[in-house]
């Protein structure tokens, strides 16, 4: 259930390359050369010593890696001390708004690129445009879907750091003894490899869990056939075409072609691949530090194409800075200078098992020989939940209950997602009439 | 009058236990009942009154405001909405209707299975612990421990010994020869079984203790008497023991139902409410829909049919046990 990590790797010789902007900004001769106002972001920080406090949900395998960056940033910096509040990102998610609203919230904080909309909407949060343009950050340097998908209302509301999708794992071992030598690229190949495994003995190669992350399995296969969950406008929803009723069809093929046992609750289709109970699992990349300690044979390849194009679910972990009931200029420059650094560190956050969302960091070979590098090579096949606010708790709510209750064999695949897309639609009526304001 | 008693308390606070705090226990008893001052109940009652002030009544009333308005406190605005919430409520064709009695339906089934049993098998335990045996507390202690446990920790230990395919629990019915397929966890009615029964062990131990206060309470003089009378087992139980209970029962059965129709970590933690969302609780689906979704009002305004569905329930439980005692008599 933990979300993704990302991991940064100190490498101070990206951090002179950036832009021409940063490289003036970094300079350090900025307090003599230019009169700045305080609000104006000068990459650096000259003023009193200052804590900010810093929310993040990095509660797996992430966490000590982002410790350790902060860490590293602290003993960098003389007059500003992170300290960093680590939560369940569920409760993150719920605290923040409530916090920011009773004035009490953090100084700086990660998030994930779908919720940014919402609390942007919210007012939660605020633009970073000035900060993106002082870092010298632009669209060539990132995928263009990534760099789009923070922007809300023309203006641009987080800073990415990674981006981490969903992976396919499998068992070397068992692949080996199946005799199948190179990870599944398509359907047919998919159905070979399951169908090989099988008769090398391994009976369920390949568990369909009922909730997290089946619907993640199911937006990927929906993008893969052509299809797009969620109108362009962002007041509907469009889970019940083909392209998703394929897609959880699909899903639900596997359980009755026998490749899976029926009725898998949370969390244990990740459980049984640990054991080497199965083969095969698609799970996030945020796992791989988690399966690499339990010295589990295995590695990771994108998930096969089982659709017309290839395409798969992904996130990114967004760098934001929290509404302030009143405003310390001190604490937001600082805040500035602490996610300008994360972000030039991005690819010691390779380690985590995260993507860069850099090109330039991740052209500089960070991940070179790490498990996630396959997946990081189809970078431009990810795909993202558009910037519509309030679509997390829609989609929960709606596709992962349709999702379970045909996975679970409950209900057909057609008609629990025409019922899911009905209720999604009011909601995101509703939630466009509320936000819309 | 007045004046008189408090010097009294006064002085024999002055001197506490000293021969001096004999003179106005003695003008006590001469001056019969003793009166205080108008405000001294309130005094006593002034902490507990605050804090339940400040935290349960006007919530709950600022809880009917909030159900009035569309409620989203991140929002510049929180339009007045009337009874919309409520409305919306009862209208097939809104959104929520169909989550929320859903809910309220699973809170139903929940309650009506959990109740008996947590009424039932603590009695029977506590009877076993009243007896006297070798390793009496030790057992007693064994019965209340899982009590002591959080809810986090009771779901998520037996979210993983009932799991259909890696759990220990199918694992150990399968070497029994017993079907060891069930899907504990995903499928009902082998959910609500799984919920009410990991319930019932974890909270039996706190009904078993008040149980067996009560049992205690009970004069060893009457269980004489009826041995006497020729009264075997049973019939002690039948006409000594369970009306020397009976004021507790009433008491027993409301905390059961409130606590039963406020289930909400066990599903959230070990069926995430489903499958689907058969699972779902009514606080659950309040939960989500206020804290998750941030539609407080809507949210709000379920609290309150809640609310007022435990009240009708808790007066129709009054109403039973008043008619018992009458009928007995």
């Amino acid at each position: 259930m933990s979300q993704p990590i990302v991991s940064a790797r100190r490498r101070l010789a990206t951090f002179t390359a950036i832009g021409a902007a940063a490289a003036i900004a970094l300079s350090g001769c900025a307090s003599t050369g230019e009169a700045q106002s305080a609000e104006e972001f000068t990459g650096e920080y000259t003023g009193p010593a200052v804590e900010l406090s810093y929310w993040n949900g990095f509660t797996g395998g992430d966490g000590p890696f982002m410790e350790k960056m902060v860490k590293e940033f602290n003993a960098e910096h003389d007059n500003i001390t992170v300290k960093s509040n680590t939560m369940q990102w569920g409760d993150f998610y719920q605290r923040l708004p409530a916090a920011v609203t009773a004035g009490e919230g953090p100084d700086v904080g990660v998030m994930h690129l779908d919720q940014l909309a919402t609390n942007a909407a919210r007012g939660v949060i605020l633009p970073l445009d000035d900060l993106a343009s002082e870092l010298g950050l632009t669209e060539d340097d990132f995928t263009a879907e990534v760099w789009d998908a923070g922007v809300y209302e023309d203006e641009r509301f987080g800073i990415p750091l990674d981006v981490h999708s969903l992976a396919m794992y499998y068992n070397t071992e068992h692949f080996e003894a199946a005799g199948i030598t190179e990870p599944p690229t398509d359907d047919a190949s998919f159905q070979d490899a399951l169908t090989k495994l099988q008769a090398a003995g391994y009976e369920t190669p390949f568990w369909m869990p009922a909730r997290w992350p089946s619907h993640l399995m199911n937006l990927s296969l929906q993008w893969q056939n052509g299809g797009e969950p969620y109108g362009a406008d962002g007041t509907e929803a469009q889970f019940d075409a083909k392209a998703g009723v394929d897609a959880l069809t699909w899903q639900t093929s596997i359980i009755a072609d026998g490749f899976s046992p029926k009725d898998v609750a949370v969390d244990s289709q990740y459980v049984a691949f640990k054991n080497g109970e199965t083969s095969i699992t698609w799970d996030g990349i945020w796992q791989i530090n988690d399966l690499t300690d339990s010295g589990l044979p295995y590695a990771a390849a994108p998930i096969p194409t089982i659709g017309a194009d290839a395409a798969v679910w992904a996130n990114s972990h967004n760098f934001f800075l929290p509404k302030q009931r009143s405003a310390d200029n001190n604490k937001v420059n600082a805040a500035k200078v602490f996610i300008a650094w994360m972000s030039e560190q991005s690819g010691e956050w390779a380690g985590s098992g995260m993507i860069p969302a850099r090109q330039s960091v991740r052209d500089s070979g960070v991940l070179d020989g790490t498990v996630q590098a396959p997946i990081a090579d189809l970078i431009d096949s990810m795909r993202f939940l558009p910037a519509v606010p309030g679509i997390g708790s829609v989609q929960a709510e709606t596709l992962e209950v349709a999702v379970a209750e045909a996975v679970l064999g409950e209900s057909d695949p057609a008609a629990a997602l025409a019922k899911a897309t009905e209720t999604a639609s009011k909601l995101m009526a509703d939630n466009e009439a509320s936000f819309g304001k | 009058m007045t004046t008189h008693v408090s010097t009294g308390v006064l002085s024999s606070e002055g001197a506490p236990g000293g021969p001096a705090a004999g003179g106005p226990r003695k003008q006590r008893r001469t001056g019969g009942i003793p009166q205080q001052g108008r405000a001294t109940p309130w005094l006593f009652l002034a902490p507990y009154l605050a804090l339940f002030g400040a935290f349960v009544v006007l919530p709950a009333l600022f809880g009917v405001w909030i159900s009035l308005h569309d409620w989203d406190y991140t929002m510049p605005a929180q339009p007045f909405v009337g009874l919309e919430n409520y409305l919306s409520l009862f209208q097939p064709d809104s959104v929520n209707f169909e989550s929320f009695w859903g809910s309220m339906r699973a809170t139903g089934i929940f309650t009506l299975f959990s109740v008996p049993l947590l009424l039932v098998v603590p009695l029977a335990v506590a009877l076993l612990m009243a007896q006297n045996f070798p390793g009496r507390n030790f057992f007693r202690a064994v019965y209340f421990a899982p009590y002591v446990l959080g809810v986090a920790v009771v779901a998520v230990l037996w979210r993983y010994l009932l799991d259909s395919n890696i759990g220990l629990v199918n694992y150990y019915l399968g070497a029994l020869g017993l079907p060891d397929d069930t899907a504990w966890t995903t499928s009902t009615p082998a959910a609500w079984v799984a919920l009410i029964g990991v319930t019932v062990w974890w909270t039996l131990g706190f009904n078993a203790v008040i149980y067996l206060a009560a049992l205690q309470e009970i004069p060893a003089e009457l269980y004489e008497a009826a041995r006497m009378d020729g009264a075997n087992a049973w019939y002690q139980f039948l006409h000594v023991t369970l009306p020397g209970l009976r004021p507790i029962l009433s008491f027993i059965t409301i905390i059961t139902l409130i606590a039963s129709a406020n289930m909400f970590g066990q599903s959230y933690l070990m069926t995430q409410g489903g499958p689907g969302r058969e699972t779902r609780t009514a606080i659950y689906q309040i939960a989500e829909t206020g804290l998750r979704n941030f539609q407080m009002g809507d949210a709000a305004a379920m609290s309150y049919v809640l609310t007022v569905f435990l009240m009708a329930v808790s007066v129709v439980v009054f109403f039973v046990f008043r008619e018992k005692k009458e009928s007995g008599k």
